[in-house]
């Protein structure tokens, strides 16, 4: 086969993901908006916008359903592009929101705002931006201070991450009325989601996905090495810093509305590298997609298996997220192989 | 021409460049031999602008780089370092990379990039690769298509950091003779080697650094006569003239 019909193939393929994941991206929306434990069908739904969502099937439609569908989406969008914008900024296909400590920063700075009687609004965002943006940043120049290689990076995140835990664990020691959120939080969930927390998360995540995906050509120069980006003319610290900035806006506008959501930005750009490649102009939209989609599934998943009763869905993405995480590391003998 | 006066430089306080001056011209291929340590790399990052420098100036045909942003730079100056990733990328997505510096914001390759990328891979020989994935490539393919890469960055002069590495011999060889080629087509091409008779057999000109300084340069007869190759690497070279051809080999 030559190679210009390998190209036709591959872009083939390509075309093929975009329509499946889009697909998989309506009918998890139709499935997350539809199921649960009073199931809505689509013409109770199409009735309640005739009547002002008056009726019983209207209201939970209006506010329960859409939000936690739609925060779903975004946040399964929002950390797996997170995640494939930090594998990609520090090499390291490991690397993940949850994994290297920007999760639990943002989740230190929630915990603190919670704290503070700070529950929803840009004012929660912003500071889970911090602490997320805070986290990464000490990871990273920790790294580049001791010249970590790529597994003690991870070595790295996980003190950080244990580090940042503790600290939120010790404002939930001393203010106990913040741990009757905490729990669910830690394992993530998307119950307490209201339109008050998702507007301000829902924009800041729509203008750093919309920022990233213009700065694609830029994310995929940094894999050819430090030397050879610089050499090309990028300056390199200038774009590692906004490329960690943005992946922290979007994991921690993620954490401010659904709590520690561990792995999506781990499996969701692993899987899409898997089919389509690491190019950047494919990887982020695509795991913008599958992501969206995966968690959304994954909420359904939570409210509809035990029903009546609700799981976190953080529990049903670990379950998930682990095994995968194993196979990841056997497949690359130990992570030699992996960045 | 690109021009090295003076240049003090190094890594955080270490002081590597020692007052280096040397120029390099367009349409030759410069050789920089010398012992491990003595300034080789150091001496391209500082001339590329990819380590700041302590004293001196780097000009550019009369005109000093500080002037230039780094995207100017770039395109007047293309810089291959010795220890290449190898990104999850085909050979021509790579070389479309080579035109980064050429592009604004938001930056989008265009019709015309990607003809430039093919003329650089038909020059090497290399259009069959063009849809390869690196990580399935040789290593000499792989050099070949970062050498690409850097033709398509279409820039004066070329900074080659041991090129030749992790090559066999015929691999050096054929890397050697393209690298000869460009210069014949008219780019300054400067190559850091570690073979002393690869860098004797190709060069027109040859740089010997010591402790981060310059110790001589000249052209590889010019060299040879000299007692420096003993003296800096603690071997011996000969020179074997045949009769329509002459080599370099070490005295064993």
């Amino acid at each position: 086969m030559n190679s210009s019909s390998k190209s036709c193939l591959a872009n083939k393929r390509i075309k093929i993901l975009y329509t499946v994941g889009f697909l998989l991206l309506v009918v998890s929306a139709l499935l997350g908006i539809t199921l649960g434990t009073t199931s809505l069908s689509i013409s109770e739904i199409v009735e309640s916008f005739k009547n002002g969502f008056s009726t019983a099937g209207g209201k939970i439609f209006l506010y329960v359903r859409l939000p936690r569908t739609a925060a779903s989406l975004i946040c399964g969008s929002a950390l797996a592009v997170s995640g494939a914008v930090i594998q990609g900024v520090i090499a390291n296909r490991l690397a993940s929101p949850s994994i290297i400590g920007v999760n639990s920063g943002a989740g230190l700075a929630v915990t603190l705002c919670t704290a503070l009687g700070i529950y929803g609004g840009l004012r929660l965002s912003l500071f889970a931006f911090l602490g997320a943006f805070t986290a990464v940043m000490a990871v990273s120049l920790l790294a580049r201070r001791i010249g970590a290689s790529r597994g003690t990076l991870i070595l790295l995140g996980v003190a950080v991450n244990s580090f940042l835990n503790a600290l939120s664990d010790s404002v939930v020691t001393f203010i106990p009325e913040v741990g009757v959120m905490s729990n669910d939080f830690k394992v993530g969930e998307f119950s307490s989601v209201t339109y008050s927390r998702l507007l301000p998360a829902t924009v800041l995540i729509s203008l750093s996905i919309i920022i990233l995906f213009t700065l694609t050509n830029e994310l995929d120069v940094l894999t050819l090495g430090e030397d050879n980006a610089r050499s090309l003319g990028m300056n390199t610290s200038l774009m590692r810093t906004l490329f960690l900035m943005l992946a922290a806006v979007l994991a921690g506008c993620a954490v401010s509305l659904a709590g520690l959501l561990s792995f999506v930005g781990l499996i969701v750009p692993h899987a899409v590298r898997r089919v389509a490649g690491s190019k950047a102009s494919r990887l982020l939209p695509l795991s913008a997609i599958f992501g969206g989609a995966f968690v959304c599934l994954c909420d359904t998943g939570a409210r509809t298996l035990f029903s009546p009763y609700e799981i976190p869905v953080g529990i049903i993405m670990a379950f998930l997220g682990a095994p995968f995480f194993v196979f990841i590391l056997i497949k690359g003998k130990g992570g030699h192989t992996l960045a | 021409m690109l021009e090295l006066k003076n240049i003090c430089a190094g890594y955080g306080k270490r002081q590597i460049l020692k007052d280096v001056s040397i120029f390099f011209d367009k349409s030759e291929l410069v050789t920089v031999i010398g012992p491990n340590g003595s300034g080789k790399s150091t001496m391209l990052k500082a001339a590329m602008g990819i380590i700041p420098l302590i004293s001196g100036e780097v000009c550019i045909d009369g005109e000093n780089t500080n002037n230039f942003s780094r995207q100017q730079t770039a395109q007047k100056i293309a810089y291959l370092s010795q220890g290449k990733n190898v990104p999850d990328m085909t050979v021509s997505q790579l070389c479309l990379h080579g035109r980064f510096p050429h592009l604004s914001y938001p930056r989008r390759y265009t019709e015309k990039d990607k003809s430039i990328v093919s003329s650089a891979l038909k020059q090497l020989g290399i259009s069959a690769l063009a849809n390869r994935p690196l990580s399935s490539l040789s290593g000499g393919m792989r050099q070949n298509a970062y050498i690409a890469l850097s033709l398509a960055q279409d820039t004066d002069y070329i900074l080659l950091d041991e090129p030749t590495s992790y090559l066999d011999i015929s691999h050096q060889l054929e890397l050697m003779k393209t690298v000869k080629t460009l210069a014949k087509q008219g780019k300054g091409v400067v190559a850091v080697l570690h073979d002393l008779p690869l860098a004797f057999a190709f060069s027109d000109r040859i740089a010997v650094m010591k402790d981060g300084e310059i110790i001589a340069t000249g052209p590889p007869k010019e060299i040879y006569r000299q007692p420096l190759i003993r003296e800096v690497f603690g071997v011996e070279l000969d020179y074997l003239e045949q009769e329509k051809s002459y080599r370099y080999k070490y005295k064993l």
